[in-house]
């Protein structure tokens, strides 16, 4: 039989080890569902995990890895410091919608304005600002009035979608569009495009960021006392409101982290890989990236790596999709196995298996 | 077979990299009271929990009525007839007594007769009880009693108890030992684990010693004196702590018509609370726990603001102040619950260094967080309060109750506090480490510092205490000075037990 016993102290072995663990557990499971879907599995998982880093045509995923990854590591970063502190802000989606629309309003209200030094910077203030603000409604409701911030950082990401394809179709809706929805392409307006630094690399403004981005929480985490204030309170929050943690700034500061970085990728993809205020905006990066902020055990540089990855489970998916008729929503359930796993195998880190051959008195 | 009731031979349990049962063998006869003597880390706990079938000896055997007894879970050992009443009590607040009970049952009886068989029981047995009671408005000494009626519904051969009377009045300790020396008269034996020498002396027929999870010596307690006894746990002779007279200073904390609102449905409301300490003084504060003490640290400590002018350090009013600004200003604490209160358990004696050294140790500066002077500070803890750790890199969840209280303790005491106030300073450990501990806050008082010490050990408070206190239901009535006071008036000060017997 085997029994769980607890660790006295969370093995950091285990800590390192459980991710990869669920990541090729992923691989295993997926490969079965493909067989079951009538599919290789060996080809399908190559197709998806190999193939666009290191086959033919890498050329051609591989900035499409690092477009993707980019709004990923900004967003997961951003919720680690809260999931660290036990703050729960599932609603990242939203906050990086309501970015990208006050990013995009700002392009929009200038256009055709030049003056790149100071329409792309406002812009990157509107979408902190914006995302900010958005985070702020369950922060603020939550200190105030004891919400769940769970349910009301969710729900906001509803308003959000529900926003955006209004102003897709009303006040942002191009003027010279035909009457179609959406923006005018801020890939076309030089001063509020983000655009490739180096064509075909696929390293744009937004994947700067996203490493500056991690090398600062790296040092924060570490070095910082709000970094430690931040573990205190997940750890337990009575020691940390013994050894001074306002708790209801914290949960204001987290929510304003973490809301801003979904801003600005919002503020990143919208004047970059998306281009343009949509109704289907490219979306789910604030969902994914809570998957991404787990695998990488809320370490910048492990959500650094996860968010690579996911961004490979998005653009081998869709290669997989094209090329072995593979169904577009096999890359979500495959996402949410990853988290599923990890979070099974997960229990290995505070606990150990022990086979005890009991005889008899159960 | 003889009146043999239990016996222990060659009882052997090792975990990486301590051995905490080495060949342990003893014998507890029908119907006596056998105390199980030892300091943290002794193997107490350990032993304890091979009888209940919580843990698995490596090697040795144990015989229950000359009958091979290996028990492979606690159900097993309940099932032969042994009970145990744990020092921490698992009890839902929200439920009633009978629901309480029935739910530690196999098989529950129907609730009317669980509660008629409860009624029995505290009648039969001097514990007074009503079993439809909610236990969260239900007092210690209370909750212990439920604890034990559960135990005794059982009909146990062994009753074990560890530390039952650390939560208890003088008059409830009485009530306890009276239904012990029942059970003992009925041929029910009681496996007795305290650090508390005088108890011992006073209800236990023998005591087995533990030192470093081997046997000592088995011994007759009433034949020893306490400190013989406490000594032969320790393996060494130790100082008691010395008081000297002091010099009282000016007022250093003055506490005025303090009243706090419960935080929650089971806390308690502080009610008018007035007094003074001077710089060199100590002030014993006493109570059953549950009574405000919590709620009266965390209100001198900042983790609870208080309106304006109530609450002074050197006549500046402190009432608005969190706890770093209260310890800039030389007001440290150290509250009573150590796991998630004082220290955070998985982080490392370092990081629970770094929790409270910031301000006066200089452990921070412009927000960058030094780690190397927390790692030294964190070192010279563990070097002046001789913390058992391997170091400061270790999680405190892996240090033993005592040790990390040595800890925590010694945290704020290597800061210079000008104002200590400590919650159950040595609650759970050894006499060697209480006695180091209690001299470190004597010590303290001589440096003039005025210490605040909540305790539910009286013997604790009548040994360093200047003037006393007791809270009852989050009220502090009188404060008077500790010499001439007699366990009678203390006792009446706590409220008693009396009351609802």
């Amino acid at each position: 039989m085997i029994r769980l016993e607890k660790r006295k102290q969370a093995s950091q072995f285990w800590g390192y080890v459980t991710p990869i663990l669920a990541v090729v557990l992923t691989m295993i499971f997926g490969g079965v569902l493909f067989a079951i879907l009538g599919k290789d599995p060996v080809l399908a998982i190559k197709t998806i995990f190999w193939d666009p880093v290191f086959g033919e045509f890498a050329f051609y995923y591989r900035p499409e890895v690092l477009k993707k990854a980019a709004p990923l590591v900004l967003i997961a970063i951003g919720l680690s410091y809260g999931f660290k502190a036990g703050i729960w802000n599932i609603g990242a989606e939203g906050q990086y919608i309501i970015g990208a629309i006050c990013a995009a309003g700002v392009a929009l209200s200038f256009y055709p304005m030049e003056g790149r030094w100071f329409i792309f910077p406002l812009m990157l203030i509107a979408g902190i600002a914006g995302g900010m603000i958005w985070a702020m409604v369950p922060a603020l409701l939550r200190v105030y009035f004891k919400t769940n911030e769970i349910l009301v950082s969710l729900m906001l990401v509803y308003v959000a979608d529900v926003l955006i394809k209004a102003f897709s179709i009303g006040l942002m809706r191009n003027p010279d569009g035909h009457g179609f929805p959406g923006s005018r392409n801020l890939n076309d307006y030089p001063a509020a495009a983000n655009l490739e630094l180096i064509a075909g690399t696929g390293l744009h403004w937004g994947v700067i960021a996203a490493i500056g981005v991690v090398v600062a929480s790296y040092s924060i985490l570490a070095r910082h006392q709000f970094g430690f204030h931040v573990r205190l309170t997940g750890e337990s929050p009575r020691a940390a409101g013994f050894a001074g943690v306002n708790a209801n700034r914290l949960i204001m500061v987290c929510f304003l982290i973490s809301g801003g970085l979904a801003g600005v990728a919002g503020m990143f993809e919208v004047s970059g890989p998306a281009a343009q205020i949509l109704g289907s905006f490219p979306s789910a990066y604030g969902f994914t990236a809570i998957i991404v902020a787990f695998l990488g055990r809320l370490n910048p540089l492990g959500i650094l790596l996860a968010g690579l990855l996911l961004a490979l489970t998005y653009v081998g998916g869709g290669a997989a999709e094209t090329a072995m008729n593979i169904p577009s929503a096999t890359i979500q359930i495959f996402q949410g196995m990853l988290l599923f796993v990890l979070l099974s195998v997960d229990v290995l880190t505070n606990y150990r298996l022990r086979w005890s051959a009991t005889v008899g008195g159960v | 077979m003889s009146d043999h009731l239990l016996s222990l031979t060659g009882l052997t349990k090792a975990y990486p990299g301590v051995v905490a049962n080495d060949d342990v063998s003893f014998v507890i006869n029908t119907g006596e009271v056998h105390a199980l003597l030892g300091e943290n880390g002794a193997g107490k706990s350990t032993l304890v929990k091979m009888i209940y079938g919580l843990v698995k000896p490596d090697s040795g055997s144990m015989t229950l009525n000359g009958q091979p007894f290996r028990p492979e879970e606690p159900r097993q050992a309940r099932a032969n007839g042994v009970a145990m009443v744990f020092q921490h009590f698992s009890l839902f607040d929200a439920m009633s007594v009978a629901e309480n009970i029935a739910l530690g049952m196999e098989t529950p009886p129907a609730p009317r007769d669980l509660a008629k068989q409860i009624r029995d029981v505290s009648q039969t047995y001097g514990l007074p009880l009503d079993p439809y009671k909610i236990v969260g408005g239900l007092s210690a000494g209370e909750r212990q009693r439920v604890e034990i009626i559960r135990c005794l519904l059982q009909n146990p051969k062994l009753l074990i108890m560890d530390e039952p009377t650390s939560v208890l009045t003088p008059q409830e300790v009485d009530i306890l030992f009276k239904t012990l020396r029942q059970l003992k008269a009925e041929g029910t034996s009681i496996l007795y684990i305290s650090h508390k020498l005088e108890e011992i002396r006073a209800i236990c027929d023998t005591a087995t010693i533990l030192r470093l999870g081997k046997k000592v010596d088995t011994c007759r307690p009433v034949e020893k004196s306490a400190r013989e006894l406490a000594e032969m746990m320790v393996g060494a002779s130790f100082a008691s702590p010395q008081r000297h007279d002091r010099e009282l200073g000016p007022v250093l904390l003055s506490v005025s018509k303090l009243s706090l609102p419960a935080a929650n449905t089971f806390g308690t409301h502080l009610h008018d609370i007035s007094f003074d300490i001077r710089a060199g003084e100590i002030l014993g504060i006493g109570g059953v726990a549950g009574n405000g003490q919590d709620e009266l640290l965390t209100a001198l400590s900042g983790e609870t603001r208080v309106p304006v002018g109530m609450i002074k350090i050197k006549g500046q009013d402190i009432g608005q102040w969190g706890p770093n600004a209260r310890r800039d200003l030389g007001v440290l604490c150290a509250p009573e619950e150590r796991l998630g209160h004082a220290a955070a358990p998985n982080l490392s004696l370092t990081e629970n260094a770094m929790m409270t050294g910031t301000g006066r140790r200089g452990l921070v500066s412009r927000g960058i967080l030094n780690w190397s002077k927390a790692r030294d500070f964190a070192q010279e803890v563990i070097a002046t309060f001789d913390v058992r750790t391997p170091g400061p890199q270790n999680a405190a969840r892996s240090l033993s109750g005592g040790n990390l209280q040595k800890f925590v303790i010694g945290r704020e005491v290597l800061q210079n506090p000008d104002v200590l106030v400590v919650n159950q300073p040595t609650w759970g450990v050894d006499a060697a480490a209480a006695a180091a501990i209690r001299q470190a806050l004597l010590d303290l008082a001589n440096k003039g510092a005025a210490v605040v010490v909540i305790s539910q050990d009286l013997d604790e408070l009548i040994e360093i205490s200047d003037r006393f206190g007791a809270l009852n239901a989050g009220r502090l009535d009188k404060i008077e000075p500790m010499a001439g006071l007699s366990i009678d008036e203390i006792g009446l000060m706590m409220g008693g037990a009396g009351t609802d017997v």
